[in-house]
């Protein structure tokens, strides 16, 4: 039986309909979400990432376009670029699959495109096989192969959410790829049944071989089919789109603006504190640069996530907690607690949670009596630190877990003045005999004896 | 043994004499008073008088560059004792410095233009190797290192925070001595553990200690010698040499050492 047409085309208004507020509704949680994660970035402490911008473009395009770090693993560097490349260029599609909805169309750019269209068509197919086969092994990975550092058991910083999360998105990514292909087979099935609202495009590349699966299908079922499949996927985007702002996968965008601003100094060097400075030079007689009277600042170092610079903090949103960083920080090696990608993780936690503080307070954050070192971060886990900056070099989205570890320290020490005590001895003997051991300065250059008892024999 | 005599000259001394250094090599604390490293401060002195470099030291007038205060946290410390170094460096005209300690260098050459302190800065694995190339050091007359197997332990200053990694290795290969790479190497290298002021406090509980872990690596190279180029490392790694009790196979050497000793001095 074939559907009376009014009947069918009063179905079609009616998809549109749903389809335009199903759009709304994705656009505007995901837009509150934006704002919210933007407003929580803002909370962070000013820190000038704008100069150079031809160097950072570059940065930009070789480390987050280009995905170079990733190459640093070869045939992970393959897969991922493949659900990367997938990601981006099947969202053209998606644009074609977005303008079919609300105009009640189907295959808008059949028409224009002609014969080049299932040229097209085909190569998003091939990239969904890809996009498919990836995030397979990746799975695979993840649940069979047991890559360390994703694993629970070792990380603890990875049990409960964001372990399932990191399968979610890959089982979420596999449906969406097998409803793409599913649906274009059952297209053309119905083409080649001369179906009157499926313009003729031929067989695409790969869903032609999965057309036998729906033969002795009547038309009926493969239209409902097809558009089950073309609603599943369309509608698992929009839930993609909200999902990731709540997700590690977030990096797919901000992967961008945070290699962009990301520091260009070497990373041995640490940022200086221009407000003890001043009081260093009223110290030592000099002249105050200034010329002011030091302004004393509120706190030395970082307590909370507001102390941290608006970089560290779109750091923590970007990572997508894969624990390179942490498979090469010596501390986690060796079994030490420290682990830089939970510190990044705890760093996104408590932004998180200062970002529902907003919500629930009319934007404005009201003391939780929290703070992220000791409740989310322990001082173990950032004295364990080396500062070897493995955890940079390894971060393919140019994350800096360091810089927090190091701003927390100063807090820790400065602030709270709570240091392990045989630093305190440290400082002492620096303070009293400019080394940090126990040697008179005046011993300094005792050890030409050493020259001169060779020489002489 | 050598017909050569040693001098030290001090900048007072050379500022007395109205001459200026071509470099100023800054020693560091551990090269000034940790037995072990004295040693590397001696022969690199002995290279640089056989060389004939104008060099200076500043003997009692240098400072802790505040590199471990500055890493633990302490701001303060770490700014008192740059401003102070600044001071004296600035009074006595210093342009060029070389040092032999990673962590030295990274401080001089990174943190302290931000105080006022500005200086051409080298690491001594640099200029050992610019000496080399150079022809103002010449390989010759001393042991022979053909054939030996050495491995080089990059430190995390020189390295990943300065992105030195080929000097030392050229300064190596100058030896013509068979250089066997570890696993974690360049930007991979694993750090020896002291960074970050853990020189200065026991570690936190874990399973095992990171210069163990990296001592492992370096004698499965086989390697009979671990090459350093910093204080800190060489604590790291004699300390797990004698842990694996190695001690008369394996041995660990500063850059300088080796090349000192391929001069015969």
């Amino acid at each position: 039986m074939i559907l009376p047409e009014t009947y069918s085309s009063a179905m079609e208004v009616i998809q549109q309909v749903i389809f335009i507020v199903v759009l709304g509704i994705a656009g505007w949680l995901v837009f509150q979400r934006v704002q919210l994660i933007k407003s929580t970035i803002n909370l962070g402490k000013p820190e000038d990432l704008t100069d150079q911008p031809q160097r950072r473009l570059s940065i930009m395009m070789r480390v987050a376009f280009g995905q170079k770090k990733m190459f640093d693993k070869p045939l992970v560097g393959i897969l991922h670029f493949a659900v990367y490349a997938g990601f981006i260029l099947i969202n053209m599609e998606v644009l074609e699959i977005v303008l079919d909805g609300i105009l009640g169309k189907h295959r808008l750019f059949a028409s224009f495109l002609g014969s080049f269209y299932p040229v097209l068509i085909g190569f998003f197919e091939f990239l969904a096989v890809a996009v498919l086969l990836a995030c397979v092994i990746f799975l695979f990975r993840r649940s069979v192969a047991k890559v360390a550092r994703l694993q629970p058991v070792r990380h603890r910083e990875m049990n409960g959410w964001p372990a399932l999360d990191g399968k979610l998105i890959l089982i979420f990514e596999i449906v969406l790829m097998i409803a793409i292909l599913t649906m274009n087979a059952a297209d053309s099935v119905l083409q080649d049944l001369g179906s009157a609202h499926y313009p003729k495009t031929g067989n695409f590349w790969f869903s032609q071989f999965l057309k036998p699966l729906f033969e002795g299908w009547n038309e009926n079922a493969l239209i409902i089919y097809e558009r089950a499949a073309w609603w599943f996927h369309i509608l698992g985007i929009f839930a993609f789109a909200v999902y990731v702002t709540y997700s590690k996968h977030l990096h797919i965008i901000l992967a961008f603006p945070n290699t962009y601003f990301s520091r260009l100094i070497p990373k041995g060097e640490m940022k200086n504190m221009p407000e003890i400075t001043n009081e260093v030079k009223m110290m030592l007689g000099l002249e105050n640069a200034s010329g002011e009277t030091a302004e004393v600042p509120e706190r030395f170092g970082a307590r909370d996530v507001q102390d941290l610079s608006w970089k560290n903090l779109m750091d923590a949103y970007s990572c997508t907690e894969c624990g390179r960083c942490t498979a090469a920080c010596p501390a986690n090696i060796t079994g030490k607690k420290l682990s830089p990608r939970k510190i990044m993780m705890d760093t996104r936690d408590r932004l998180e949670d200062v970002g529902r503080n907003m919500q629930a307070n009319k934007g404005k954050f009201v003391d939780d009596g929290k703070s992220l070192i000791g409740d989310y971060i322990l001082e173990e886990e950032i004295l364990a630190c080396t500062t070897c900056n493995a955890c940079v070099q390894e971060c393919p989205v140019l994350i800096n877990p360091l810089d927090i570890i190091l701003q927390l320290r100063r807090y820790k020490i400065m602030d709270e003045a709570q240091a392990p005590g045989s630093w305190n001895t440290m400082f002492q003997n620096l303070d009293t005999n400019q080394a940090p051991w126990k040697f008179s300065a005046g011993d300094r250059f005792n050890w030409t004896e050493g020259l001169e008892q060779k020489s002489a024999g | 043994m050598s017909d050569l005599t040693y001098k030290v000259p001090t900048m007072a001394e050379m500022a007395a004499a109205n001459e200026s250094p071509e470099v100023l090599f800054w020693v560091g604390c551990a090269g000034a008073f940790d037995d072990r490293y004295k040693k590397v401060t001696v022969a690199f002195v002995k290279i640089l008088n056989k060389a004939g470099i104008r060099f200076a030291v500043l003997g009692t007038e240098e400072s802790c560059t505040g590199d471990p205060a500055r890493r633990a946290g302490n701001e303060f410390t770490f700014q008192m004792l740059a401003m102070s170094n600044i001071q004296v460096l600035d009074m006595y005209g210093i342009k060029k410095i070389v040092t032999a300690c990673p962590h030295c260098f990274n401080t001089l050459k990174n943190e302290y233009p931000e105080l006022g302190g500005h200086y051409e800065v080298i690491h001594h694995s640099e200029y050992l190797q610019q000496l080399i190339n150079e022809g103002r050091v010449r390989l010759e007359g001393g042991e022979t290192f053909k054939g030996k197997k050495i491995t080089f332990h990059d430190s995390c200053y020189l390295g990943r925070a300065n992105n030195i990694y080929e000097a030392p290795r050229h300064v190596l290969e100058a030896l013509d001595a068979d250089l066997v790479e570890m696993k974690r190497c360049r930007t991979k290298g694993l750090c020896c553990g002291a960074g970050g002021g853990q020189m200065f406090k026991e570690p936190e509980p874990g399973r095992k200690d990171i210069n163990i872990e990296r001592i492992e690596e370096a004698i499965g190279t086989g390697a009979n010698t671990i090459a350093v180029a910093c204080p800190f490392c060489m604590v790291m790694m004699t300390d797990g040499v004698k842990n694996k009790e190695k001690e008369d196979a394996v041995k660990v050497y500063d850059l300088a050492e080796l090349i000192a000793r391929a001069e015969g001095l």
